[in-house]
């Protein structure tokens, strides 16, 4: 139970405007912490000023308690991969040299593919099922493939924390479950600790342990998901009208909208 | 042993690298045909050489008038043509990559425009393109306009950081305005003079000597290992921006270095030989195509950008009779068709 990441009165935004106001956040080492909210409600912003990629205004992001702005960006590198929304590769480059990137901050400029990097890109190329597309180009890959190729790099960097910018956007279902599973599994048999944003509430409580939901750039509640995810949360986070079940295979909130057509 | 697809790497004590056979072709056979067609253009002339006596001669043996030619006259001419296009090719694959737009270049930027602003207020204002003021104060001129205007594409374009994008259309208006400043010290200049401008604006390699060669001989040696130093950032900043930064790499600083050598490299070619054109937007892109890379190659950039100016050289020396063409006005004429047939060709789209 050590917290690896924390915000501590976090303030984010751009000009005047704050995005992030005012928010503490635990993370807690080895556990899956899912941030759920309506849009703009600052999950992308709180994501990305975790992993030092926007500046804090306010108050602190703490890496293993201490300051993240005053580690150096590669040391945080080694211990903190980050998965940004719709990520961009360049035309022609192929999954083996998208995923070896990953290895950047154990290199240098005269070691640039050690044994060690090879065995770290052959080890995220299998676990994510994209070793017998090594040579393919990511620009030919099928959504599903491409996404499963950056995590895949994610993993080859070798940072037990991960950071993962809405990793299903863009996917079907069945590819979102693909994706998931394998967090899972991060999760479960390599014990890495990850935060994710996901937009799907169900499948936001079928697969994290602890669930932050988000409004207006604060926290409303979090815990876990049987807590958190509630007819009450529902109307007052996101303003939706809705019933909450019980998940038939996994026991998890489920929600169900209920919509114009179906209010009485 | 795990194997992660084609990805080969050698490995010497703590020293390793990917190995891609591809770039490597394109390093080994360019360089051989480098060398080939640098031996011809010294071989002809007024007084040809057979290409025996030339190896002869750069051998260190040969007869003592071919030792003259070859060493005096010819070879530092062809030197000058090898490390201004590999300096230009360098530049302009350092430049696309940190953009991450092909667009991106020298020329584009301002930098070359730059230098001609300075070459040519020397030329208009003394008058001189021979004599001590225009060997000394025209490539010092050409040096200080294409760092004065590349580093104001730089300032201009910097807002909490360099983006590519914005560079390209800072580029673009500064390289306008220089272009203009230009046009307006020729016209304001004496006829003859502006004639002579306009040679060394279309970038001429005639009456090269050895004085050009060391400048740009010495610029490439400090610069060429910097580059290859920092390749492993530019490689890394070909993707966004978040992805860049979670890679640990300090973005503007990564960039600003990278810049700054490619300003370099820019401005000391130019310095040499004026603007040459195309070279540097160009030649990159045959070496990414060539080598079927995703970024532009440096080592295959600078061997294909030599290629093409030694070549246009050749050409513009000996294919239109007694008369010697600037070698500015072939490069674009041999290039973009070999380009075009590339991109055509190519499955890949041209994506600006």
């Amino acid at each position: 139970m050590t917290v690896r990441l924390q915000a501590a009165d976090l303030r984010v935004g751009y000009g005047d405007r704050m995005i992030v106001d005012g928010l503490d956040l635990d993370i807690v080492g080895g556990t899956v912490t899912c941030v759920i909210g309506p849009n703009g409600c600052g999950k992308s912003t709180l994501l990305r000023a975790l992993g030092r990629l926007l500046p804090a205004r306010g108050g602190a992001v703490l890496l293993d308690g201490k300051r993240i702005d005053q580690v150096p960006t590669r040391e945080v590198a080694k211990v903190l991969g980050m998965l940004p929304q719709a990520p961009q590769a360049p035309e022609g480059l192929t999954v083996a040299d998208l995923v070896a990137r990953g290895r950047q901050p154990h290199q240098a400029w005269y070691r640039q593919w050690s044994s060690d990097d090879e065995a770290a890109v052959a080890e995220a190329l299998e676990l994510t099922n994209m070793d017998s597309l090594a040579d393919r180009t990511v620009d030919e890959l099928s959504g599903g493939q491409r996404q499963r190729a950056w995590i895949s790099m994610a993993l080859a960097q070798g940072t037990d924390l991960l950071l993962l910018d809405e990793p299903t956007t863009y996917l079907d279902l069945a590819h979102q479950i693909d994706v998931l599973d394998l967090v899972q599994r991060l999760h479960a048999e390599m014990g890495r600790t990850v935060v994710m944003v996901l937009h799907d509430l169900n499948l936001a409580a079928r697969y994290a342990e602890h669930l932050v939901a988000m409004k207006g750039g604060r926290i409303v509640v979090q815990g876990p998901p049987s807590v958190v995810l509630t007819e009450e949360m529902l109307l007052e986070v996101f303003g939706l009208d809705a019933r909450v079940v019980e998940d038939p295979v996994s026991g998890t909130p489920l929600v169900v909208p209920i919509g114009h057509r179906h209010r009485v | 042993m795990s194997v992660v697809g084609a990805r080969r790497g050698v490995r010497i004590g703590p020293f390793s690298w990917p190995v891609r056979w591809r770039p490597l072709l394109l390093v080994v056979v360019g360089s051989a045909l480098l060398v080939l067609v640098m031996a011809v253009n010294i071989g002809l002339g007024d007084f040809p050489i057979t290409l025996g006596q030339v190896f002869d001669v750069l051998l260190g043996g040969g007869e003592t008038r071919h030792q003259f030619i070859v060493l005096d006259l010819r070879l530092p001419r062809s030197l000058t043509a090898v490390f201004v296009g590999a300096a230009l090719a360098l530049a302009g694959a350092i430049f696309q990559s940190i953009a991450r737009n092909p667009l991106a270049s020298p020329d584009i930027l301002g930098v070359t425009w730059g230098a001609s602003v300075g070459a040519v207020s020397v030329i208009t204002f003394t008058g001189a393109l021979t004599g001590s003021v225009a060997e000394v104060g025209i490539p010092l001129a050409a040096l200080g306009g294409g760092f004065f205007f590349g580093l104001l594409v730089y300032v201009l374009a910097w807002r909490k950081g360099i983006e590519g994008f914005r560079m390209v259309l800072v580029g673009v208006g500064i390289a306008a305005i220089a272009g203009n400043l230009t046009t307006y010290l020729l016209t304001v200049g004496d006829v003859t003079d502006a004639g002579r401008a306009m040679v060394w604006i279309t970038g001429s390699l005639n009456g090269r000597g050895w004085e050009h060669v060391v400048p740009v001989g010495i610029a490439l040696a400090v610069l060429m290992p910097a580059a290859f130093v920092c390749a492993h950032l530019l490689g890394a900043l070909q993707f966004g921006d978040d992805t860049v930064r979670g890679l640990g790499v300090r973005l503007n600083g990564a960039r600003s270095v990278l810049l700054l050598i490619g300003i370099a490299l820019a401005s000391v070619a130019t310095a040499a030989s004026g603007p040459i054109a195309f070279v540097a937007l160009a030649a990159p892109q045959v070496a990414v195509r060539l080598a079927a890379t995703a970024t532009p190659p440096l080592l295959g950039s600078a061997v294909v950008g030599g290629l093409l100016v030694v070549g246009s050289d050749l050409i513009a020396r000996t294919a239109f009779g007694g008369f010697e063409m600037p070698v500015g006005v072939v490069t674009a004429v041999l290039g973009a068709p070999y380009l075009m047939y590339l991109l055509i060709r190519g499955r890949r789209e041209a994506r600006v």
